[in-house]
């Protein structure tokens, strides 16, 4: 404990010195850690935060329940599903092999340059929607190994007792292995915050956007600090959550107080 | 007497290996059936049959005068038959009063209130009723092992099966796993139990079978089983369990 504390003081100190003494440090503090670059385009880049929030709280609702009626097709067994568990594996392969930013580039330039009427213009939709489609591929993945770890006597018992299959995997399944797979499932969700930035390359203003036109207007990178700052601000709070979820279902079940 | 269940021929492989041979069994209403033979020689798996878990290669089904071979509906089927599993099987995610309603809900379609209160009464007589609201990594394995008997019957079967329910509790939980079958019994309740407590089966069976490489070989009331078995394989194995100090 002690040897731990006293190597982390010497190592960091070394690291600082050797920073703050490096040639270029007095440009660089100015360029990225400038507080007064830093105060004054925050307030900016937190609004334009808001539109990074909102993509990712509507692309998230449509991940959660597109992933899990992909990872659902890939469980059905049998030859007579064979087809929509190939279309599941396909699908899973083609959208975690593409790089995020093609499938934004692609939906989000090409979908509104077809000119159909009735095919939303808003880059913000087509970045959603890249979101959605690319995400899904990974959380499906996600929830799929939650299915397969509930031991089929779970299933063998839900059977006899006359739950048909939909009913045991509504009822057994599905709700353990969601329980099971939450840190993951988080983990896959503070990707998708990060990459709600990309959608930014849509011309759509969103914290980093904004925070690159604010650097290209200032000579100044604090911006991106300050963007940074928003994005970590965010995920914290996920993490925590996502802790307190778990801990309190670990209760719930093994001890503890029966009131929780 | 009419047959509560009846089984004829019944064959049943795991790709190659022949699983049941030619499983020939009639169960009459209220009576007890105890199916005997060492790990291996088919018992769990003939009691997988009957609810229709396994899928059967030869053979018929008949369960209260009615072929359920291969149903249309296999989920009306298990309804009216009740399995109790060696490892308990609870849905560890829901609370004890939850994992007896559930099955009541969802397939019977009784209303919440009133399959609350048909688990209450069975909890009640199996005094478990302190314990609804737990969930079941709780309790111990007795009290576990009891609910998993309580959900089964919640569904008013007409049939149990027991597939060596007392084999994964510890030797102090046994005996009230055991009470609760007794006393199902003495209800008149028909089962079938696969065991291999052979006091209990000696006790409790109108009838036992001593399956050995998936036939049944033997089967007979107890008192004949047990003290002057015909095959000499039924001699061997109830040796051994008498070596063994088991009965």
């Amino acid at each position: 404990m002690v040897i731990a504390l006293a190597s982390t003081v010497v190592f960091f100190a070394v690291v600082s010195v050797a920073i703050t003494h490096a040639p270029g440090w007095p440009q660089v503090r100015s360029e990225f850690f400038n507080w007064h670059e830093f105060r004054s385009t925050f307030p900016e880049i937190a609004h334009a935060f808001r539109l990074n929030i909102k993509i990712f709280s509507i692309a998230e609702v449509f991940i959660l329940v597109f992933a899990l009626f992909l990872a659902v097709l890939r469980s059905l067994p049998g030859p007579v599903f064979f087809p929509l568990r190939a279309l599941a594996i396909v699908y899973a392969d083609l959208f975690r092999g593409i790089p995020t930013i093609l499938v934004i580039a692609m939906l989000g330039f090409g979908a509104p340059a077809l000119g159909l009427s009735y095919v939303p213009k808003s880059v913000i939709f087509w970045g959603i929607v890249s979101l959605v489609l690319i995400y899904s591929a990974y959380v499906s993945e996600v929830y799929r190994a939650g299915i397969e770890s509930i031991h089929p006597s779970q299933e063998a018992a839900a059977r006899s007792l006359g739950l048909s299959r939909w009913q045991t995997l509504r009822r057994v399944i599905l709700p353990q292995a969601v329980r099971r797979v939450i840190p993951p499932l988080l983990n896959d969700f503070i990707g998708l915050q990060k990459d709600t930035a990309l959608v930014g390359t849509l011309g759509a203003v969103e914290a980093f956007q904004q925070s690159q036109i604010d650097a290209n207007a200032t000579f100044n990178f604090t911006a991106y600090l300050a963007a940074a700052v928003l994005f970590v601000a965010m995920t914290i709070p996920l993490a925590r959550f996502t802790d307190w979820l778990i801990l309190r279902d670990r209760r719930r079940r093994q001890g503890g107080g029966a009131t929780l | 007497m009419s047959n509560a269940l009846a089984i004829e021929g019944l064959s049943k492989s795991f790709g190659r290996h022949e699983v049941l041979t030619g499983i020939d069994l009639t169960v009459a209403e209220h009576e007890v059936v105890a199916l005997i033979g060492a790990s291996g020689s088919g018992k769990s798996t003939l009691l997988r049959c009957i609810n229709l878990l396994e899928p059967i290669d030869a053979g018929r089904i008949i369960l209260g005068g009615e072929e359920i071979t291969r149903p249309p509906n296999v989920n009306a089927v298990r309804r009216r038959i009740g399995i109790v599993f060696q490892s308990y099987n609870l849905f560890p995610h829901m609370s004890v009063l939850r994992n007896v309603t559930l099955a009541p809900c969802d397939v019977l379609g009784l209303s919440r209130g009133e399959a609350e209160q048909r688990a209450t009464s069975l909890l009640e007589r199996f005094g478990l009723a302190d314990k609804r609201g737990e969930y079941p990594d709780r309790l111990s394995g007795g009290q576990q092992q009891r609910v998993a008997v309580v959900r089964a019957l919640a569904m008013q079967p007409e049939l149990m099966l027991f597939d060596e329910v007392t084999s994964a509790l510890d030797p102090e939980l046994i005996a009230e796993v055991l009470e609760v079958i007794r006393e199902l019994a003495a209800g008149g309740m028909t089962m079938i139990l696969a065991t291999h407590e052979m006091g209990f089966a000696r006790d409790i069976a109108d009838k036992v079978c001593f399956l050995d490489g998936g036939r049944i070989l033997e089967q007979g009331p107890p008192e004949e089983i047990f003290t002057s078995p015909r095959e000499q394989r039924t001699q061997q194995f109830l040796q051994r369990i008498i070596e063994a100090k088991r009965l």
